[in-house]
């Protein structure tokens, strides 16, 4: 092997753009299966809660091009043990609007849904309860919270802190429901060839969606292959398996055809999960000079009544600041509404929203700069877990944004700051995220022309895995990115997490660079370090966690600083500029790590000020089910984005180095922007998202 | 979504007959809001009759130094005319407002008066609206209407409709008294565009007072000889429709203001003229006193709903802002 120079940190060009850019990538509906394609299209509960009383298929049976209706009467029997919504047409009960009630597949997709409409059903229906209240009598602790995390931490005396604080703060902030919505819709295709099941699907990871297949058709695992090379996008919806995985390989075996379901953008308000929404109370206590003496995070949220997902929202306050006395706790209500998922940084960026505008208040409250007001309340180690971090540069990445952004000088005072009829504020928040790495397995086959293949399924949900994989891959068998061919997105593949908790790199990159090292050694101990004639084939893997799990607190860290400008006659909100420092240790791919930190703090000032999913209290659906009305920010919103990171060494965290950085650029975002809008307005909007009819009801107007 | 036919006819009579003798079909114009109407099973024509290439894509001079609109004319080109431009910057910023460059290229300027309210109880099959299923209930009233009308809605009866009309342009020719050109099966007529939309009144069902089989075949703006501008506010910078807009046009003789044109979007069934706060304004002095007394006059019958009494504030202020930028050199 020939030493070239260290690919891990070069900003190269994806090198799945040019297939991508020009159509030829194929995503999981552009699949060819080698014969005609049936479609699938469902009829979909249109109460809330209730019972099927009355299902007819029979006219829909009888247009022409249909060539099944499944129903609970007829369905196949699912295996037992699956959980949420998985098990599609088993039973007549029905616990969301949307809920699937009916299959139907036709030789077209025209046909499938005309034939949706001929599907007569009725209901006994019974009043929703879609409506989340700090006061509901029917909250409960949940046993635990998602990714292991503990419902409740209690540190220290909180109430007798907070009573006896020179300074306090307690507010209220609610985040709304929100839905993931990558351009790519959830698409699966389903063929059987015999008792095998073949599936193209976009996910986030093809061996997450392999277990729920096994047990919904009783199969081995060599009996299913999930394919998913490449994915238009995803944020969460597509980390586990939904009904549509269920449906398309059910009527596939149903037809013995290959069948294809993709869903429309409404039917991703439904079928596929969403943020909960979030009613947060935080309490601060603060010695006069701004030190937290005390902070109490409290966190009402909802599931569904059919699952339980208890997402980790008051998880960063357990790590941000040090403070004597700390509270955190999660409650949850169960509605009728569709299972809640994973959405980008679950936990940490609704968490952060209010823990960060909290801190904005406190600094007002004090009378002291709010970066500085965060340097102040810098802990030594991990606040909770006691340990040691295994590398933490949260002031560093605060004093540099500050003076990126030309932070100093600021004045602390709202609403003095105009440009003609614009009011102009400045607001800052911290990021954070955990640092995790997941078991991976990889294979790794020397080719006798001196190239290699390395095979491990990991995802590309347009993150850039595809490049930044094979640069780790070449910098480890040190040889240049022309002599690696990488494969993912395949569940034959060796075994691995999906991309998800900002684990991907870390785990799949970990166990590319271990098996390169297991392969060195091979060559070395058995064939003189020269690849010998016929080849070779390794295996090798990561277990899990850092063997330093245990031993440090590790996380990514961040800031954000943010300008708004805010229209006096109307409440239109701008956003000029922003600057986000990062410190996530080795950065792999300089130019995808950027589009990743862009993505995610623009996906954040869309939380801040647009994205809101509205639930009608009485039919109790999401109303706003579209991307006309469910708002996203467009490129128009976003001024100009400062990205930057910080150089870290962090020797624990795996062996890279790396830290993950698909999520930490939304969380802490929104409070940034909401903090700015105070500066600008001397309003404190504490229901996001910050649309223009809140700025009249913060004047009293309208 | 239901089967239907597709025809083209040789011309806009032709057309027009065609469709007189189909009591279900619609023409298709861009079909930037038709289509996705019929996928959500809003709209069930069973024949759709092509008019895209029947009517004039021109924009020609009248004689009063007005222009002729084309029905057929994309939206895009109508905002890039130069003439339109230098003679109504209230049309083509209003079409500038409006959805995205990818839909202006395809949308007809008859097809953009004629599209229906975005109220998503109107836009889900599953949901009661009286604009949709007659008689089936209003959802928006009691459920979601941030985005509402504030004027002339019916608040009772089978009739009740809170919907607003989504149109950027029709609030610009509402202004501009512009006139619109009809074929029907008993040949031409021309609606003022004060004619053309209705309130929900007792029949939300009806947009418009256009009879069936009648096709836009132009539209007709007047000379104007004052400056105009349109303003939106929407929930995001781009690709929204609006909370409010408004349409503008003043002219100031020594400080008084000699004529003036007023009408609000996003804030009631149809495009709202202001000939309440025109009738103030009219040989007022142009101050931001008269302003504010006009845009009063005119709210003065607004009933805000239970979200959206915000509209009220924001229409006050839009239609003060836009007078004083009209006026004077504020930003």
């Amino acid at each position: 092997m020939t030493t070239v120079d260290r690919l891990v940190g070069a900003g190269v060009a994806r090198i799945d753009g040019p297939a991508k850019v020009r159509g030829t990538a194929p995503y999981a509906y552009e699949q060819d299966p080698g014969e005609p394609i049936c479609h699938v299209a469902v009829v979909q509960s249109t109460v809330n809660r209730g019972r099927i009383s009355r299902l007819d298929p029979s006219r829909a049976e009888a247009m022409p091009g249909v060539l099944a209706v499944l129903t609970p009467a007829n369905a196949p029997r699912l295996g037992e043990g699956l959980a949420s919504d998985l098990p599609v047409l088993q039973s007549l009960d029905v616990h969301y609007q949307g809920q699937i009630v009916a299959i139907v597949v036709a030789e077209t997709s025209e046909i499938a849904k005309a034939a949706v409409g001929a599907v007569a059903v009725g209901y006994s229906a019974e009043e929703p309860d879609v409506v989340l209240s700090a006061e509901r009598p029917d909250l409960y602790a949940p046993p635990k919270l998602m990714a292991g995390f503990e419902t409740d931490s209690v540190i220290g005396d909180v109430d007798g802190a907070l009573a006896s604080a020179a300074v306090t703060v307690d507010a209220t902030y609610e985040t709304p429901t929100q839905h993931n919505n990558p351009i790519e819709m959830h698409t699966s295709m389903a063929r059987w060839d015999g008792d095998r099941l073949t599936m193209w699907d976009a996910n986030q990871g093809p061996h997450n969606i392999v277990n729920d297949l096994m047990a919904a058709f009783e199969l081995e695992r060599d009996q299913v292959r999930v394919i998913s090379p490449y994915v238009g996008g995803a944020f969460g919806s597509k980390a586990f398996t939904h009904p549509n995985q269920i449906v398309a390989a059910m009527a596939a075996r149903v037809v013995g055809r290959t069948v294809v379901f993709e869903l429309s953008r409404q039917q991703m308000f439904s079928l596929v999960g969403h943020r909960t929404p979030t009613i947060q109370r935080l309490r601060l206590g603060a010695e006069a000079d701004g030190r937290l003496t005390a902070i109490s995070h409290e966190v009402v949220e909802h599931t569904s009544r059919i699952s339980e997902f208890a997402e980790q929202t008051a998880t960063p306050t357990r790590v941000l600041y040090a403070a004597p006395h700390r509270r955190t706790t999660h409650r949850l209500a169960r509605l009728d509404v569709p299972p809640p998922t994973i959405m980008r940084a679950p936990g940490e960026t609704p968490g952060l929203y209010a823990l960060e505008t909290a801190m904005d208040e406190l600094a007002h409250a004090v009378g002291l700069d709010p970066v500085e007001l965060r340097i102040r309340n810098e802990p030594a180690r991990d606040p909770e877990r006691d340990l040691p971090w295994s590398s933490r540069n949260l002031v560093a990445c605060l004093r540099t944004g500050a003076e990126r952004f030309g932070w100093a000088g600021r004045d602390l005072r709202p609403r003095v700051r105009t440009d003609g009829r614009w009011l102009i504020g400045t607001g800052v928040a911290a990021a954070t995220y955990p640092t995790r790495r997941r078991k991976a397995e990889c294979r790794i086959t020397g080719h006798d022309d001196g190239r290699w293949t390395v095979e491990i399924d990991g995802s590309d949900i347009g993150t850039g895995a595809w490049t930044a994989l094979t640069q780790v891959a070449a910098d480890a068998l040190g040889v240049g990115l022309d002599a690696v061919e990488l494969r993912i997105g395949d569940s034959d593949l060796p075994f691995a997490g999906g991309a998800g908790g900002s684990t991907g790199m870390a785990s799949w990159g970990s166990a590319i660079v271990l098996t390169a090292r297991d392969v060195r050694r091979e060559l070395d101990e058995k064939h003189g370090g020269q690849l010998p004639p016929h080849g070779i084939v390794v295996k090798g893997e990561v277990p899990g966690e850092s063997p330093h799990a245990g031993d440090y607190s590790m996380h990514a860290f961040g800031a954000h600083f943010v300008e708004v400008r805010v229209d006096r006659d109307t409440g239109e909100v701008r956003l000029p500029r922003a600057t986000s420092v990062y410190a996530a240790g080795t950065i792999v791919n300089a130019r995808t790590a950027r589009s990743q930190f862009l993505g995610g703090f623009s996906m954040g000032v869309s939380m801040a000020l647009h994205e809101e999913s509205v639930a009608d209290a009485r039919l109790g659906h999401y109303v706003n089910h579209d991307l006309a009305e469910y708002h996203v920010a467009t490129n128009a919103d976003i001024g100009e984005l400062d990205v930057h990171w910080l150089e870290e060494d962090d020797p624990y965290v795996n062996e890279l180095g790396m830290k993950g950085i698909g999520e930490i650029g939304i969380t802490g975002a929104a409070a940034a922007v909401a903090n700015a809008y105070w500066h600008a307005t001397g309003l404190r909007v504490r229901d996001l998202p910050i649309t223009p009819d809140k700025y009249f009801r913060e004047l009293g107007q309208g | 979504m239901r089967e239907f036919r597709y025809e083209r006819a040789t011309d806009p009579a032709a057309a027009v007959a065609l469709l007189a003798a189909e009591p279900e079909g619609a023409f298709l114009g861009g079909g930037t809001n038709l289509v996705d109407l019929m996928k959500l099973g809003v709209a069930t024509p069973d024949v759709l009759v092509d008019v895209r290439q029947l009517t004039s894509a021109e924009i020609t001079e009248l004689p009063d130094g007005g222009l002729r609109i084309g029905a057929a004319v994309p939206n895009a080109d109508l905002a890039a005319d130069r003439r339109v431009r230098e003679r109504f910057p209230v049309l083509s910023q209003a079409l500038l407002a409006g959805a995205s460059g990818q839909l202006r290229n395809r949308a007809t300027t008859g097809g953009n008066l004629l599209q229906r309210t975005r109220c998503p109880y109107f836009t889900d099959v599953t949901t009661p609206c009286n604009k949709r299923a007659p008689g089936s209930g209003c959802g928006a009233l009691e459920g979601v209407h941030r985005n509402h009308a504030i004027l002339g809605q019916t608040l009772e009866g089978p009739g009740t409709c809170v919907a607003t009309h989504p149109s950027d342009m029709a609030v610009a020719l509402a202004a501009l008294d512009a006139s619109v050109r009809v074929l029907g099966p008993d040949g031409e007529r021309v609606v003022p565009m004060a004619e053309l939309h209705r309130l929900p009144g007792d029949d939300p069902s009806r947009d418009t007072t256009l009879r069936h089989g009648e096709l836009i075949t132009a539209i007709d703006v007047p000379a104007l000889g004052m400056p105009s501008r349109y303003r939106k506010v929407r929930d995001r910078a781009s690709f929204a429709f609006a909370l409010v807009s408004v349409a503008a046009a003043v002219q100031v003789t020594g400080g008084i203001v000699d004529d003036v044109r007023l009408a609000l979007g996003g804030v009631a069934h149809r495009p709202w003229r202001a000939t309440a706060a025109e009738e103030v304004l009219r040989g007022r002095p142009a101050t931001e006193e008269s302003f504010v007394a006009a845009a009063d006059a005119e709210l003065a019958a607004a009933r805000p709903l239970r979200d959206n009494g915000f509209k009220v504030p924001l229409a006050r202020n839009l239609v003060v802002r836009t007078l004083l930028q009209l006026t004077g050199d504020v930003r």
